[in-house]
C-alpha cells in the first residue's frame, strides 16, 4: 500500500471494524478526517447532526438496537464539549459508543488555541478510556484497542481525540490487527464454580425466590439463557427499566417493573422474597429505594459481569461473576426444577390491586382529558408489541416503559441511569437506522423534544422513517408532580408555553398531526404508523396528571404509594 | 464513620493521563488525597502510585474496585499502617547563621537523626526521612530558628505481606 495519511487511516481501521454509519459533526480540527469519508462514501455512511449531542443519542439508539458499537464525530473545542452529556450517558447505561475528536495540532497544545478543549480532562470522569493521539503511527493499534474496549465485558464510552497534525502525517505502511487483550484490563471476571453451586444450592431451597433482572441480559445476548433459567426454576421476574423487553410483556413470569414507579407488586414483595436474584442489574437508588430496608430479609444472589458492582449497593450473600450468557447456561444443570404457584399468584393479587386502584383508571379512561397511559394503549393496538420504544426523561417515560408491550428484546431505549431530556429524538434517529426492519416508535414530552428538537433536521434529511409522539401537557410534568407532592404545589419554572409543533414539524417537512380529543386518538396513531417515512403526532393530554405507584425518595419499596 | 488511614498501592501502566483518571475517583467521592507518589515499581516498565486517604473500611473496598476497573490499572491494593513499612522525606532550609550560632540546632539535628545535605553561606538544607510525626517533631524544634523553606515528600511505602502483582500480569489480566 501507499504512504496513507493519518486520517486516512483513522477510515481504514472504521472499516476494518466493519462500521459503515457515523454520527457526527464536522469543523476544523477534524477536516482531513471529513475529507477522506468524502472519499470513502460508498464504505461509510455519516449522518449530519444538527449537534454534537445529538450524535451522541444517535450513536446510542444505534447501538442499543444494532448491538454494535455506536461513533459519533466531531471536532475540537465545543463540538467536543457538546458530546460530553452523551458519553456520560452513554457510561452509566453501559452503553458501546467511540467518540473521535479533533483537536489542534500538537505544537499549539496548551496554548489556548483556537477550539482547543482540554477533551481527555474533561472526558475521563465518564469514559470508560480516553487517549490522545498525536502521532499518525499511533492510530492503528490505538483505534483497535478502543473498540475492543468499548465492546468488551461491561460496554461504555471510549474518546480518542486526535490533533489535526497526526490528521495530516503520513504512515509507511497501515496494518491493523484486531486488539483481543489488553494486560492491565479484564474485560469479563472468572466465574467461579463454587458461586455457581453456592448460588444453586440458595435457588433450590428458596420458597419465595424473586429475579430482578436488568440491562445484562439484553448486553450480554443472553434473553434464551435467561428464559431458559426463569423457566426451569419457576421464579417471577420483574426488570428494571433498562432490562425491559429482555422477556415479552406477556411472559406468564414476567411480574413487571421495579423501582420508584414499578409495579405495586414486585417492590412490594421485594421486602417479602426469601431469596432475591439480582441478574445484569447494579440496584440502582431508583430501584432499591431507601437501601436500609431494602431486601433486608432475603438472602441475596448477584450475577454481576463488573466486580466493582457487587456489594456495591446492596451486599451480596453470593456473587456470580461473569456474563450471565455464561453464568446461567452454566448454573441451569444445578437448578431444580420448580414452580412456585402460590407466591406467583401473590404478584397476581399485587396486580389486580394496582389494576383497580391505578391501571384501570388510566390505561382505560373513558372521560376528561386524555391520559398518557392511553396514548400507550393505542400505540399498542396499533403495533402488536412489535416496535421499538424510544423515550425521552419523564413522567412520559415512566407511562411508556410501564405499559408498553413488548415482543422482542432490544426494543426499549432510554436513558435511564443518567436522566438525560433531549435523548429521544436522536436516539430513535440512531435506533432506526440500527434495526431499519422494525418500526421506532419515539415517545416524547413537550420539554424534553424542545431539548434536541433541531434533530428534526437530521431525520428530515436522512429521510428516516421514525414516529414521533408529543405528550403535551405543558409543563415539566415530573418536576410539577414533585412540586405538588413534596413542594405544596409551587410550580417554580415547570409551565411551558409551547410552540406549535406540527407547525415546526411541517416546516422541517415531516408530515405532522395533533389530537386533543378521545374519539380521534386511535385513528390518529393508526394513519402515523401507517404512514411511509418520518411523522410527529402532537398529542394534548391531561395537564396535571400524576404518575403512580410512587416510591417517594427516600422510601422504602415496600412503602410505595398508588395514590 | 470510622476513619481510618489507608496506604494505597496502584500499579499501572506509565500512560498519560492516567493521574487524572485516578484522582478523579476519589475526587467524585469528595475524598482529600493525603499524600500521593508516582514512581517506577520493581516491574519494567509499570508504574506504581502510593496514595495516602482517610477513609472507612466499607468505602476503601469499593475504592479499589473503582481503581482496578481502569482500563490501564494493573492491580490496586489497601494497606493499614501496620501492615506496611513506610516513610516520607521532608527537607528544612535553614540561615546558615543560626547552625553557627546556636549550638542547640546542632544537637537538634543529631537527636532527630537528620542529615545536613548542603551547606552554604547563607543557608543549609537538613534532610530527614521517617514517619510524619519525626518530620513533624523536627519541624517544631527548627521553627523557631527561622526556616527559610519546610517540604515534605509524599509516603512512600512496601507492604509486609507480598503483592502478587507478576503473577497478576501474567495469569488473569493477560489472557
Amino acid at each position: 500500500m501507499k504512504n496513507i495519511s493519518g486520517a486516512e487511516a483513522l477510515i481504514r481501521c472504521l472499516i476494518k471494524e466493519n462500521v459503515d454509519i457515523l454520527f457526527g459533526y464536522p469543523g476544523g480540527a477534524i477536516m482531513p478526517v471529513y475529507d477522506e469519508l468524502y472519499k470513502f462514501e460508498k464504505q461509510i455512511h455519516h449522518i449530519l447532526t444538527r449537534h454534537e449531542q445529538g450524535a451522541t443519542h444517535a450513536a446510542q439508539g444505534y447501538a442499543r438496537t444494532s448491538g454494535k458499537i455506536g461513533i459519533a464525530i466531531a471536532t475540537s473545542g465545543p463540538g467536543a464539549t457538546n458530546l460530553v452529556t452523551g458519553i456520560a450517558d452513554a457510561q452509566i447505561d453501559s452503553t458501546p459508543m467511540l467518540c473521535i475528536t479533533g483537536q489542534v495540532a500538537s505544537s499549539l497544545l496548551g496554548s489556548d488555541a483556537f477550539q482547543e478543549t482540554d477533551i481527555i480532562g474533561i472526558s475521563t470522569p465518564v469514559t470508560k478510556w480516553s487517549y490522545q493521539i498525536t502521532k499518525a503511527a499511533e492510530i492503528p493499534e490505538i483505534f483497535a484497542k478502543a473498540f475492543y474496549i468499548a465492546k468488551s465485558g461491561r460496554p461504555g464510552p471510549v474518546l480518542i481525540d486526535i490533533t489535526k497534525d497526526a490528521q495530516f502525517e503520513m504512515l509507511n505502511s497501515f496494518n491493523y490487527k484486531k486488539c483481543k487483550k489488553i494486560r492491565s484490563y479484564l474485560s469479563v471476571p472468572k466465574t467461579s464454580n463454587k458461586s455457581l453451586k453456592d448460588a444453586a444450592e440458595i435457588i433450590n431451597k428458596a420458597k419465595k425466590p424473586f429475579i430482578v433482572w436488568g440491562q445484562g441480559v439484553i448486553l450480554g445476548e443472553a434473553e434464551k439463557e435467561f428464559t431458559r433459567f426463569i423457566e426451569k426454576s419457576g421464579i417471577p421476574a420483574a426488570w428494571t427499566i433498562l432490562g425491559l423487553s429482555a422477556v415479552p410483556t406477556n411472559h406468564p413470569l414476567n411480574v413487571g417493573m421495579v423501582g420508584m414507579h414499578g409495579n405495586y407488586g414486585p417492590n412490594v414483595l421485594t421486602n417479602e422474597c426469601d431469596v432475591l436474584i439480582a441478574i445484569g442489574m447494579r440496584f440502582d437508588d431508583r430501584v432499591t429505594g431507601n437501601l436500609s430496608t431494602y431486601a433486608k430479609q432475603a438472602k441475596i444472589i448477584h450475577f454481576e459481569i463488573d466486580p466493582a458492582e457487587v456489594n456495591k449497593n446492596v451486599v451480596a450473600d453470593v456473587a456470580v461473576l461473569g456474563n450471565v450468557k455464561f453464568t446461567l447456561k452454566e448454573i441451569l444443570p444445578y437448578i431444580n426444577s420448580n414452580k412456585h404457584e402460590k407466591w406467583l399468584d401473590k404478584f397476581k393479587s399485587f396486580y389486580e390491586i394496582e389494576f383497580e386502584k391505578v391501571i384501570d383508571k388510566e390505561y382505560n379512561k373513558t372521560k376528561g382529558g386524555l391520559s398518557m397511559a392511553e396514548v400507550i394503549k393505542s400505540i399498542n393496538i396499533n403495533t402488536n408489541g412489535e416496535s421499538i420504544l424510544v423515550t425521552d426523561v419523564g413522567q412520559h417515560q415512566m407511562v411508556a416503559c410501564r405499559y408498553t408491550k413488548f415482543n422482542l428484546s432490544k426494543s426499549n431505549i432510554t436513558s435511564g441511569g443518567l436522566g438525560t431530556m433531549g435523548f429521544a429524538l436522536p436516539a430513535a434517529l440512531g435506533a432506526k437506522i440500527g434495526d431499519q426492519n422494525r418500526e421506532v416508535i419515539a415517545v416524547i414530552g413537550d420539554g424534553g423534544f424542545q431539548m434536541t428538537i433541531q434533530e428534526l433536521g437530521t431525520i428530515f434529511q436522512t429521510k428516516a422513517s421514525v414516529k414521533i409522539v408529543i405528550l403535551n401537557n405543558n409543563f415539566l410534568g415530573m418536576v410539577r408532580q414533585w412540586q405538588q407532592l413534596f413542594f405544596d404545589k409551587r410550580y417554580a419554572s415547570t409551565e411551558m408555553v409551547n410552540p406549535d409543533f406540527v407547525a415546526i414539524s411541517k416546516g422541517y417537512f415531516i408530515e405532522a398531526n395533533k389530537v386533543e380529543k378521545r374519539e380521534n386518538l386511535d385513528d390518529a396513531v393508526g394513519k402515523m404508523i401507517k404512514y411511509n417515512g418520518p411523522y410527529l403526532l402532537e398529542v394534548i393530554i391531561e395537564k396535571e396528571e400524576n404518575v403512580f405507584p410512587m416510591i417517594p425518595s427516600g422510601s422504602s419499596v415496600s412503602d410505595i404509594r398508588l395514590e | 464513620m470510622n476513619e481510618i488511614k489507608y496506604t494505597i498501592s496502584i500499579y499501572t501502566e506509565n500512560n498519560v493521563g492516567l493521574l487524572n483518571r485516578i484522582s478523579a475517583i476519589f475526587l467524585k467521592r469528595h475524598i482529600n488525597i493525603r499524600s500521593i507518589t508516582s514512581s517506577e515499581s520493581e516491574i519494567p516498565n509499570v508504574h506504581r502510585f502510593i496514595i495516602v486517604v482517610k477513609v472507612d473500611k466499607e468505602k476503601i473496598k469499593k475504592i479499589i474496585k473503582q481503581i482496578e476497573k481502569q482500563i490501564e490499572v494493573i492491580a490496586a491494593f489497601s494497606h493499614t499502617d501496620k501492615e506496611i513499612i513506610y516513610l516520607q522525606t521532608a527537607l528544612y532550609k535553614v540561615k546558615s547563621k543560626s547552625l553557627f550560632k546556636e549550638r542547640k540546632i546542632q544537637n537538634i539535628i543529631k537527636e532527630s537523626r537528620a542529615n545536613i545535605v548542603t551547606v552554604k553561606p547563607d543557608y543549609f538544607v537538613i534532610e530527614k526521612t521517617g514517619w510524619k510525626e519525626e518530620t513533624d517533631d523536627l519541624y517544631n524544634k527548627l521553627k523557631k530558628y527561622g526556616l527559610l523553606q519546610f517540604v515534605r515528600s509524599g509516603r512512600i511505602s512496601v507492604s509486609k505481606e507480598s503483592m502478587e502483582i507478576t503473577k497478576f500480569l501474567k495469569s488473569n489480566k493477560n489472557e
